[in-house]
């Protein structure tokens, strides 16, 4: 879909990280009830795991989930919640045991986005999109059926959670940049300078063979990946390196792009303004669904076994 | 759809290092790369034996006619072991010699000696321009009677004095001329140009009026391009693998390192700044591994990302291993700065590998040539 320019999925949430977590801790009658919509697009998910005070060091969270007979009440709220503002369903990271060590309070419900109590507000993003929300839980009622996993057992959840986003992202990225790059190899064909056309200019075409390069190798990372988990059924930590790999690559392509584009493309009007937006949206790559520098101490604690340093 | 290496290879692999721990510790390559020649007679019989001299060359000759994925895989290894000698250069000469050689008796003859390991061959193609372009080589071949006469230079020949046959490339008018010639040549002169990595051994080349019979032409214009750049492919897959595995070592040993080393207290592997640049390496390792492995398998089918696959391979790997050499001796600090720490072997193994076949620059040319000079838009 990615290759030809399609709209980006509003499922994506759903089918990368929420429908992976289902089958892999769900219930079949969870399996039953949210697989096929989260395919056929008929559900779309968001993923409640962010606070203001709960970011890299997620496993702080304090949105509370207090049980009350066959229920929990929820109260809290979430930060940067994609897709909110017309998600049906969200998965949600809740503390349900505030006197365990952090780590061991959390629980995974799967909450319906209509339930009362529930209020979304639109957060815009230096690019000038809102694509993400702050969620406000107020005394939702959530039936104790809806645990996903076990209660205070939501942290390996959350885990398998991660690890499933960040491997899956992969294939649907490379056909976008792909396209970034193509459409910019074409600039550089029109656009000349100092009586050459841009694609003539060694330093351009330098830059131009090492993007080029650099999303190649993305792709044959990826497949490694996938082969690693169509043998063992588990993305690993290597996951990891994908989105420090993607989300880095990118902030250079979009740079490189501005470079060779020139001032004329921070013009809202150069190319309906693509590049600026690809460039200032860029930065925020290397900070969603992971720091680079959380993603480095993952693969330095957990790919190569080195101690903990907190 | 498989991006793994085969149960076999692993095999193949695993008897490699194995090979290469017990026959080649560090202190054999220190003691091999203090020689004059780099060449460990008793080492390089092991080698053959392992089939290693052959490893690609056709069954009728003698080899294991086995595909590029399972040269990488061993030539891994060796770049694990850091193992010194006149592989690699064999490899590339006896790929040519295959490619370019015809029917002729005495190439047959010299590719069953190669795959047994009795003789050995290496290929002269860099010049003082230092331009590893085919298409740019100047060393002049002139007719004259009874074959041809080279005059000019080439430099940083790997093994040259440890050949029984040297495959020259060289020019006669418009043409890319290949010849096969004996070190004993009248008129060639051959000194020894030592570089930063004593592990490999270089010569410059001085042709003076060296003149060959015909039957020593192996193949001349587009024929001769093709048997060359064909070589030169295959040693470039063969040494981004031995990169690898250079790059696996330094990985390994800085974390090894990181783990034991302490300081206020602690494993100074558990301090951020440590872990991050360990990190980086594994990043830049697992994806010069990936380029390296798919360029070695996409050559070996004949896939259509061939040829992209080659320098995509070559220019991450030249710039990863600088870069994951660096880092390891930021890791180590002190004493990975010493003659007496194994990590400069690999370091400069790495270094000199980083311009060998072209470097970044280079190969991103060709890269940028290949998507950007056949549009039309």
């Amino acid at each position: 879909m990615a290759r030809v320019g399609a709209p980006e999925p509003i499922g994506v949430i759903g089918v990368s990280l929420v429908g992976p977590t289902i089958i892999a801790v769900g219930t079949d009658a969870q399996k039953q009830r949210y697989l096929a919509p989260i395919l056929s697009g008929k559900e779309v998910w968001c993923q409640g795991f962010s606070e203001p005070n709960a970011g890299s060091d997620l496993a702080s969270l304090g949105t509370a989930a207090v049980r009350d007979g066959d229920d929990f009440i929820i109260n809290g709220q979430k930060i940067w919640t994609s897709f909110a503002h017309f998600a049906d369903f969200c998965l949600l990271l809740v503390r349900t045991n505030p006197a365990a060590p952090k780590h061991q309070g959390i629980t995974c419900l799967l909450v319906d986005m209509h339930t009362p109590g529930i209020e979304v507000r639109p957060l815009r993003m230096m690019s000038g999109d809102a694509a993400f929300n702050e969620v406000f839980f107020t005394d939702v009622r959530v039936p104790a059926t809806q645990l996903l996993g076990q209660v205070d057992q939501g942290w390996r959840v959350a885990i398998t959670a991660l690890m499933n986003e960040r491997a899956n992202l992969g294939a649907g990225l490379y056909a976008m940049f792909r396209r970034s790059l193509d459409s910019l190899i074409r600039h550089t064909g029109r656009i000349h300078r100092r009586g050459r056309p841009l694609r003539e200019d060694p330093l351009v075409r330098q830059k131009l063979a090492q993007i080029h390069l650099e999303l190649e190798i993305f792709r044959l990372n990826n497949l490694r990946a996938l082969t690693t988990i169509n043998k063992t059924g588990i993305p690993g930590p290597e996951g990891s390196i994908q989105k420090l790999y993607w989300s880095e690559f990118n902030q250079r392509m979009t740079r490189a792009a501005m470079e060779i584009l020139g001032p004329l493309a921070q013009r809202h009007d150069f190319d309906s303004g693509r590049w600026a937006y690809a460039y200032l949206r860029s930065r925020g790559n290397t900070i969603e669904a992971g720091t680079s520098e959380i993603q480095r101490n993952i693969l330095a604690q957990r790919v190569l076994d080195l101690p903990k340093s907190y | 759809m498989d991006f793994d290496l085969s149960e076999t290879q692993r095999m193949m692999q695993q008897a490699a290092r194995t090979f290469l721990r017990d026959q080649c510790p560090a202190d054999r390559v220190r003691k091999i790369m203090e020689t004059e020649t780099g060449l460990d007679e008793e080492l390089w019989r092991g080698m053959a034996q392992q089939g290693w001299c052959g490893m690609t060359l056709p069954e009728r000759v003698g080899g294991l006619e086995l595909g590029l994925v399972e040269l990488a895989a061993v030539a891994e290894e060796l770049g694990r072991a850091c193992a010194p000698g006149p592989l690699l250069s064999n490899l590339w000469a006896a790929t040519l010699l295959e490619k370019a050689g015809g029917d002729r008796e005495w190439v047959a003859s010299l590719l069953a000696d190669i795959a047994a390991g009795s003789r050995r061959t290496t290929v002269a193609l860099l010049e003082p321009s230092a331009d590893w372009e085919a298409g740019r080589v100047t060393l002049a071949a002139e007719p004259v009677e009874g074959g041809l006469r080279l005059s000019g230079k080439k430099t940083l020949v790997g093994d040259a004095a440890t050949a029984e046959m040297i495959l020259c490339a060289a020019r006669h008018g418009s043409d890319l001329v290949l010849l096969g010639i004996p070190p004993a040549a009248q008129g060639l002169r051959i000194t020894s140009a030592p570089t930063i990595d004593a592990t490999r051994k270089f010569y410059d080349l001085d042709f003076d009026g060296v003149v060959l019979p015909a039957s020593h032409v192996l193949a001349q214009g587009s024929p001769a391009e093709k048997a060359l750049r064909g070589a030169t492919d295959v040693a470039t897959i063969a040494l981004c693998a031995e990169m690898v595995g250079g790059m696996q070592w330094v990985l390994d040993t800085a974390v090894e390192y990181a783990k034991t080393r302490k300081q206020f207290d602690r494993p100074i592997g558990s301090f951020q700044a440590v872990q991050h640049q360990c990190a980086d390496m594994l990043l830049m390792l697992e994806s010069a591994r990936s380029a390296s492995y798919f360029a070695a398998w996409a050559l070996s089918e004949k896939d259509a990302a061939a040829e992209g696959a080659v320098s995509i391979a070559k220019a991450y790997c030249s710039d990863a291993a600088r870069e994951v050499g660096n880092r390891g001796i930021q890791v180590h600090g002190g004493i990975g700065f010493t003659w007496e720490h194994d990590l400069h072997l690999y370091y400069k193994r790495l270094k000199s590998a980083e311009t060998m076949f072209g470097d970044a620059t280079f190969h991103r040319e060709r890269l940028a040539s290949q998507l950007l000079d056949a549009k039309t838009v």
